[in-house]
């Protein structure tokens, strides 16, 4: 049994328009027989911070394209993307790329 | 005698002094005239850039407060003069961008833009000004340029960079910056890089925050590493849609100016595998480790299978400009024109109308009469919203008596999201909601300034 886990989730470059508006969450995942990973994260987002227009923020078991995650201020890519298992105190950014200029 | 003599050579030195003062007005009437710049409307080959043997006592003066920082110093000065920069986009990033460059010396930038200047481009594109509204960008950037710093040769584009002639127009530079406003010239500048060899220095900005890395640098990752497919068109917000202030492009047109000087002078970016996020509200930058070069990149990967410049809108699904798409989400007999609504309101017809914008452009300018609910509202079905909707159309139902169907018109900017509204709106299964005859106004209230009140502000 993985004890429950505090993280802090931040949403940027218009993404945390879909979750009105608010940028920085902090949440606690609930204790669970696995360890808590990024794909099970974007799960536990959808049902509980993310109400409307999911297709905006995920696509499949991922995000959609344009959407960069970081894990503790690096590209998810160097840390496992959807199978890096999160830890205690671990920040996760979601941002949306900006194309303006 | 002596007093003739004193009195001639006094003279004399008056007219050897006003001969400087002509000879020196000669001099910058020729160097204006000179300067006046041609603008390209192709590309076409350009003759190398010249390296300096050594700087001139005006170069001495001119860059004496940079000359003398050991980062730069004379053989960063030099390698600036014999840089040539290409500048993708003269708008909010390239502005600023190509200004601090002028300034710091670069010996040549190409000046790249398909628009005109516009009086909504004024409170962030800041080398243009009121008098050069209507003129290309372009030439309008390259002139301003030229003001400031006559040393730089300045090569201005008015053309729509395409997979045709980016190529060509690439590897004529040696160091290119991605200051565009839209997705597909993103994807087809990155490629034209990687396939021409060239450093790509990007940034982005919106609202109030911006983004910048240094792609295809010194084996570190490109675009397309990063974002190997496209993101949905409907998922990207242009900056007509969801504003930005001035000065957070100004910051990130600057940040990339230093990025670009660095590599230009020899000392290097440090942005090649990183991502450098700006916060505005919370003035906030923030740094970010980016993935290496992906062996399974479709362009710079082992085995790339862009090998050569493909149709970018085609690849992308949208249009390469930042210019607001048209949706056609209803059909004809779910819309009228702004002519038909303008009647409507002239034979005092009992309806509804509905302002579906948010309520920042509603301060702007609205209608009178109108009733504001924001799309985003409707959508997440606010129950405070609805019910204010529902006793609008029962006061509505009630002065119409019998009528049973009382006519609801649906407005916002342009005619896009009061589409999508009147979608929303007959979805909603409610007593007092779904008896209703839902239209958009087509055009929005853009057309209504246009075609109808002359007088209403456009934004
Ligand atoms: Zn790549």
């Amino acid at each position: 049994m993985a004890a429950p886990i505090a993280i802090h989730l931040e949403f940027g470059g218009g993404a945390e328009l879909l979750f009105d508006g608010v940028k920085e969450h902090h949440v606690t995942l609930p204790s669970q027989s696995q360890p808590w990973d990024v794909k099970q994260l974007l799960v536990w987002i959808q049902r509980n911070l993310l109400k409307e227009r999911p297709e905006l923020f995920v696509q499949g078991d991922s995000v959609r394209p344009g959407i960069l995650v970081l894990i503790n201020d690096a590209d998810w890519e160097l840390m496992g993307e959807l199978d890096y298992q999160l830890q205690d105190q671990d920040n996760v950014v979601f941002i949306s790329t900006l194309h303006g200029g | 005698m002596a007093q003739d003599v004193r009195c001639l050579k006094a003279q004399l030195e008056e007219k050897e002094k006003e001969i400087v003062g002509l000879k020196k007005k000669l001099a910058q009437l020729e160097k204006n005239h000179t300067s006046v710049l041609e603008l390209y409307d192709k590309v076409t080959p350009l003759t190398p850039l010249k390296a300096k043997a050594a700087l001139s006592n005006e170069d001495i003066m001119r860059y004496s407060r940079q000359l003398i920082l050991p980062e730069l110093g004379v053989q960063g000065q030099l390698n600036l003069s014999k840089t040539s920069v290409l500048i993708v986009g003269c708008g909010g990033l390239g502005c600023p961008l190509a200004q601090y460059l002028a300034a710091a010396g670069i010996g040549r930038l190409g000046l790249l833009d398909y628009d005109e200047v516009e009086l909504s481009n004024l409170h962030r594109q800041v080398l243009h000004g009121e008098e050069n509204q209507d003129q290309a960008k372009a030439l309008s950037a390259a002139n301003a340029v030229k003001r400031l710093n006559s040393t730089v040769e300045c090569i201005p584009y008015h053309l729509k960079l395409s997979s045709e002639n980016a190529l060509q127009l690439i590897q004529q530079y040696d160091i290119v910056a991605d200051c565009s406003d839209n997705v597909p010239t993103r994807y087809l500048v990155n490629d034209s890089c990687v396939l021409g060899g060239k450093p790509l220095v990007s940034a982005s900005a919106l609202r109030m925050e911006g983004q910048l890395t240094v792609y295809n640098y010194r084996g570190g990752p490109c675009y397309r590493c990063l974002y190997p497919v496209p993101p949905p068109p409907e998922t990207v917000t242009n900056c007509s849609d969801g504003g930005v202030l001035g000065v957070v492009p100004g910051i990130m047109g600057c940040f990339q100016a230093l990025e670009v000087l660095k590599i230009a002078s020899g000392q290097g970016s440090s942005c090649g595998q990183q991502l450098v996020m700006f916060d505005a509200q919370d003035a906030k930058f923030r740094t970010i480790k980016l993935r290496p070069k992906q062996a399974g990149c479709a362009v710079c990967g082992e085995n790339p299978s862009v090998t050569q410049l493909v149709d970018y809108e085609a690849f992308c699904g949208s249009a390469a400009t930042d210019k607001c798409r048209r949706l056609n989400l209803l059909s004809g007999h779910q819309r009228i024109t702004v002519q038909d609504y303008k009647s409507i309101v002239d034979n005092a017809e009992p309806h509804l109308l509905l302002d579906v914008r948010p309520l920042v452009e509603v301060d702007i300018c609205h209608l009178p009469f109108s009733l504001n609910i924001p799309l985003s509202s409707l959508e997440d079905r606010k129950s405070e919203h609805l019910q204010l909707l529902q006793e609008r159309i029962s006061q509505l139902k009630q002065q119409m008596e019998g009528d049973c169907r009382p006519p609801v018109y649906v407005i916002c900017k342009l005619g896009n999201d009061s589409q999508k509204a009147v979608q929303v709106v007959e979805k909603m299964s409610g007593s007092a909601v779904d008896r209703i005859t839902v239209k958009d106004i087509s055009g929005g209230l853009m057309a209504w300034a246009k075609r109808i009140d002359s007088t209403f502000p456009q934004y």
